[in-house]
């Protein structure tokens, strides 16, 4: 692969670039479900190719072929340079600028206690047909799924400027999921979280640890009992959300508004900018004193962990929000010279076919001091929401509504009925600054999003979320006509 | 794009019969893909990301009885290609049987629908840009500064079975979009095609410029119930959420669906009329589905009346019906991939002119289903949104929050446009609707 990476990089040197880069990804899959008692998917899948990005006349091109042999990669090194060259047609009032890397020769690969691909397929078949076994109980059950994926990405990044980066990522996921139907209602439950479960970058043992038999019958129980359960109310009232659902308010609504590519403009056209613009960073008050937030690309069975991003910047740990202010941005290169910053290395491809932007590596709210008891025996009146259903936010990444799978009453400091179609809606940092209690690291879990959608063309980005569960005061709760 | 390797017909069909020589099972199908995609992105009246790829994608899945494996590869070579019937058939035998399989579907006769352009075949990065610059040149004459991204793409899509099936289609697809922003206000606009002539760059450009030179001084509006008039990038992204969660076979068998046992029922206004057609070229023809199966025209509501669904193959056995055409997304079932809807009469300037207080939405952003069986949506406006009084549009307004149910939107239609445009796969004209839900409103 040395030679053929040399190459690349010597082609478009040759042709004037001022910087280049390649990357050669492998990647295999293996993605099993069940549904209904049966296997319906059991797939392999095998991708390979490699992608040239470069710098010329201070604007970028790129492009990417699955076919590794040496001719293609002289074809495609010329073609980004081309590309470049027209990009270079409608450029900036200045050139791209990359704020400066130390080059490094290195090898990282993540921790696996067993290999995912190692353990017999027909054992985990089994298992999620077990789980669905177990989910068959209740004729309202319409649907069971059961769904398993490992992935290995082996990885060579190298650069003009000397990088040489070889890196190897196993990642494991599963979850289980039950939709019962009956009299015009419809519900759903599912463990570990929803949309295809948890996910780490971790071997089997992830697998192993989420007991997915000791919860299948709960899951196919309480998708029925949400069909007559009562209807969530609406009004404002205090809400305590369950540590997978707090992971998907924090991916939206500081996630994504941190990454430095959308305030820039970058994503205008797309997926829209960011309200924490750059004269809020160091002094806006995005949350309550109880909050902080970290983004941590070191930390173990992370999903969004690495062991350099995909410009060859070591992965780091960084604190976005400290105690309630806006510290951080995720940055680039290109985008953290702007602000007269370093990179602290947060840009990612999907694969060999897409150029590296800004992604979430894992961004977490850091433990409290509360447990999740004390929080409910302390509110009067409000719900406890878990297992995210629906999501969505406006395109500066302020005016939030997410649905979730399933709610409590909390009345007079005690769980009360569930409660169906629960929703709450907020302004984001409004929301955050009524955040005053956050349970501690006991029930601090690691959660992995497999599906983060950004760019164009459309990239896909594995990242990480941490967190316990927390309470906001005075939320909307119950949004529209049911 | 230099070096482009369409594999082409007889290239394509001799690989597939290939790995069903290769393969040790009662029965094989093979889905070959090839994707030759350019994208030529801009932000703030420059380019600043600008790609291309090519890639390859042979899915085969091998059968003993009713045990099925599938391995996908995107290297060509024999090797790779073995491999992964190889691998496939391991896994097949791997499993108890999927007593829900019903075989593959037999061949037939396949429609004849041109879906390649040489024009947008061969479109460069150079005539990518010059493009943007026209766009970017339209944005600076107002001092506004433009965003999108110019793609073109060149595919191909062949499937073969065991039992005969050969199907062949290569196809293009540019797409133009534009958020054009300056002073407090933006404005949007797109257009798509399978031919790159048909996109005109000047004109997208100025419709956004003009939305955005419309979109200043945004008033905030309390949230609430208003009367609607929705542009048709508003409408499609409804539609295809209505089209998704009611219209495939599987789902109403299962009773995820809300047609489930009121087929044949007057479900929507009676002006609304909503069809899936894979073959006609105003939307984005393709001759056959994932499983081979030919196209076929269904029509799923006419006057108001819940007609049809779409089928795939497995679906359709079940229920001695013929497959429509809509196949192959593994797990989900049928799901209506061209979705038409018909015209009225009212030019969008009646609908503003018939509107008292009311919101003219030019386009939703980031929408999602609240509850499938009550099609209930949630998501934002974006990129021009206006306040209508007594017939005249007399100011922008913030950003709202809408919280509404598809089936409400389209049981209660009192006008809808006269003319259909194309939103990527769906052809849908404006609607003007006299109560639609507000739920929330944001600061810009
Ligand atoms: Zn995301």
């Amino acid at each position: 692969m040395k030679e053929l990476t040399r190459k690349a990089l010597d082609v478009v040197k040759e042709l004037g670039a001022s910087y280049g880069d390649i990357r050669i990804v492998e990647t295999r899959t293996q993605t099993i479900r069940t549904r209904n008692g049966n296997v319906d998917a059991l797939s392999s899948t095998r991708s390979k190719g490699f992608g040239v990005r470069v710098l010329y006349d201070g604007a970028w091109g790129f492009s990417s072929s699955s076919t590794l042999t040496e001719d293609e990669v002289v074809r495609v090194a010329k073609e980004a340079v081309e590309i470049a060259r027209a990009s270079a047609t409608v450029k900036r009032d200045k050139d791209v600028v990359l704020s400066p890397v130390k080059p490094v020769v290195s090898k990282w690969a993540s921790a696996v206690k067993t290999d995912p691909f190692s353990v017999k397929t027909e054992d985990k078949i089994a298992l999620l047909l077990e789980a669905d076994r177990l989910m068959a109980g209740c004729k309202e059950v319409k649907v069971r799924i059961g769904s398993m994926a490992c992935q290995r990405e082996d990885k060579i990044f190298a650069s003009t400027e000397g990088s040489y980066i070889e890196q190897t990522k196993i990642e494991t996921g599963a979850g289980i999921e039950a939709t019962a139907a009956d009299r015009g209602e419809l519900q759903r439950r599912s463990y570990p979280t929803s949309f295809g479960g948890n996910w780490a970058t971790a071997g089997y043992e992830i697998v192993e640890q989420m007991r997915l038999l000791d919860h299948a019958e709960r899951v196919s129980r309480e998708a029925v009992e949400l069909l007559s359960a009562k209807q969530c109310p609406s009004g404002v009232m205090d809400v305590i959300i369950e540590s997978s659902q707090l992971a998907l308010q924090i991916h939206e609504s500081c996630g994504h508004p941190i990454e430095l590519d959308r305030v820039l403009g970058q994503e205008a056209s797309y997926a829209g900018t960011s309200f924490l613009t750059p004269e809020k960073l160091g002094t806006f008050q995005y949350g309550s004193e109880e909050v902080t937030i970290t983004a941590d690309a070191t930390l173990p069975r992370g999903l969004g962990s690495f062991g350099f991003d995909d410009e060859g910047v070591p992965a780091q740990r960084v604190t976005i929000v400290d105690k309630g202010i806006f510290k951080n941005y995720l940055t680039s290169r290109e985008t953290a010279h702007e602000l007269g910053q370093v990179s602290n290395g947060a840009m990612r491809a999907d694969g060999w076919n897409r150029i590296p932007i800004i992604r979430m590596t894992n961004i977490s709210l850091e433990p409290g001091d509360w447990t999740l008891d004390e929080m409910i025996k302390d509110t009067k009146e409000g719900i406890l929401v878990a297992t995210n259903k629906s999501w969505s936010i406006d395109d500066k990444r302020l005016n939030f509504q997410f649905g979730t799978e399933i709610a409590w009453e909390i009345k007079d400091g005690s769980l009360g009925a569930m409660l169906k179609n629960p929703t709450y809606t907020g302004i984001t940092y409004e929301f955050w600054r009524s955040c005053d209690a956050v349970a501690g690291k006991d029930e601090w879990e690691l959660w992995g999003l497999p599906n983060c959608g950004k760019g164009e063309p459309g990239q896909l980005a594995h990242v990480g979320h941490g967190a316990s569960p927390a309470r906001f005061r005075r939320v909307k709760v119950g949004v529209g006509k049911w | 794009m230099v070096g482009k390797k369409l594999l082409g017909r007889e290239n394509a069909l001799d690989m597939i019969d290939k790995l069903i020589r290769w393969s040790p099972g009662d029965l094989t199908e093979v889905v070959l893909r090839s994707d030759f995609t350019a994208l030529t992105r801009f932000a703030k009246n420059y380019i600043h990301q600008n790609v291309a790829e090519s890639d390859y994608r042979v899915t085969v899945r091998v059968i003993f009885g009713k045990k099925i494996g599938s391995a996908t590869t995107n290297s060509l070579d024999d090797d790779s290609l073995k491999e992964a019937v190889e691998d496939a058939a391991a896994i097949a035998k791997l499993q108890p049987p999927n007593e829900e399989f019903e075989g593959l579907p037999e061949p037939e006769p396949l429609p004849d629908v041109n879906c390649f352009v040489p024009e947008t075949d061969s479109f460069s990065a150079k005539d990518r840009a010059a493009a943007v610059k026209e766009v970017v040149e339209v944005a600076k004459e107002r001092g506004f500064e433009a965003s999108g991204a110019f793609s073109t793409r060149s595919a191909e899509l062949a499937v073969g079975n065991s039992r005969g099936v050969r199907a062949y289609n290569a196809s293009t697809y540019a797409a133009l979009s534009t958020v054009m922003a300056g002073g407090d206000g933006t404005g949007y606009a797109e257009a798509s095609g399978r031919d790159v002539r048909e996109i005109r760059p000047g004109e997208v450009a100025r419709v956004a410029r003009d939305k955005c030179a419309m979109a200043q001084n945004p008033v905030s509006v309390p949230p609430g119930e208003y009367e609607v008039v929705l542009e048709p990038l508003a409408v499609a992204d409804l539609l295809d959420y209505l089209g998704r969660a009611g219209f495939s076979a599987l789902a109403v068998r299962e009773g995820r669906s809300f047609l489930a046992g009121k087929l044949g029922q007057k479900l929507f206004d009676e002006k609304f009329t909503m069809w899936d057609d894979g073959l006609d070229p105003r939307g984005f023809p393709i001759p056959f589905d994932l499983e081979g199966v030919p196209k076929r025209k269904v029509m799923l509501v006419e006057n108001g009346v819940a007609k049809g669904l779409v089928y795939d193959y497995a679906t359709a056995k079940r229920e001695g019906k013929k497959s429509t055409g809509h196949g192959g997304f593994r797990g989900w079932g049928p799901v209506p991939a061209n979705l038409f809807m018909g015209e009225g009469t009212a030019t969008l300037e009646e609908m503003i002119r018939s509107t008292k207080r009311g919101i003219l939405v030019t386009r939703f952003h980031y929408t999602n289903m609240a509850h499938p069986l009550k099609v209930l949506i949630t998501g934002m406006t974006r990129d021009g949104t206006f306040l209508i009084e007594d017939g005249r549009i007399t100011k922008a307004v913030k950003n709202f929050r809408f919280t509404e149910s598809a089936l409400r939107v389209f049981s209660t239609l009192d006008m809808i446009g006269r003319e259909a445009v194309r939103v990527e796969r769906t052809v849908v004209p404006a609607v003007r609707v006299p109560a639609f839900n507000f739920t929330g409103v944001t600061e810009f």
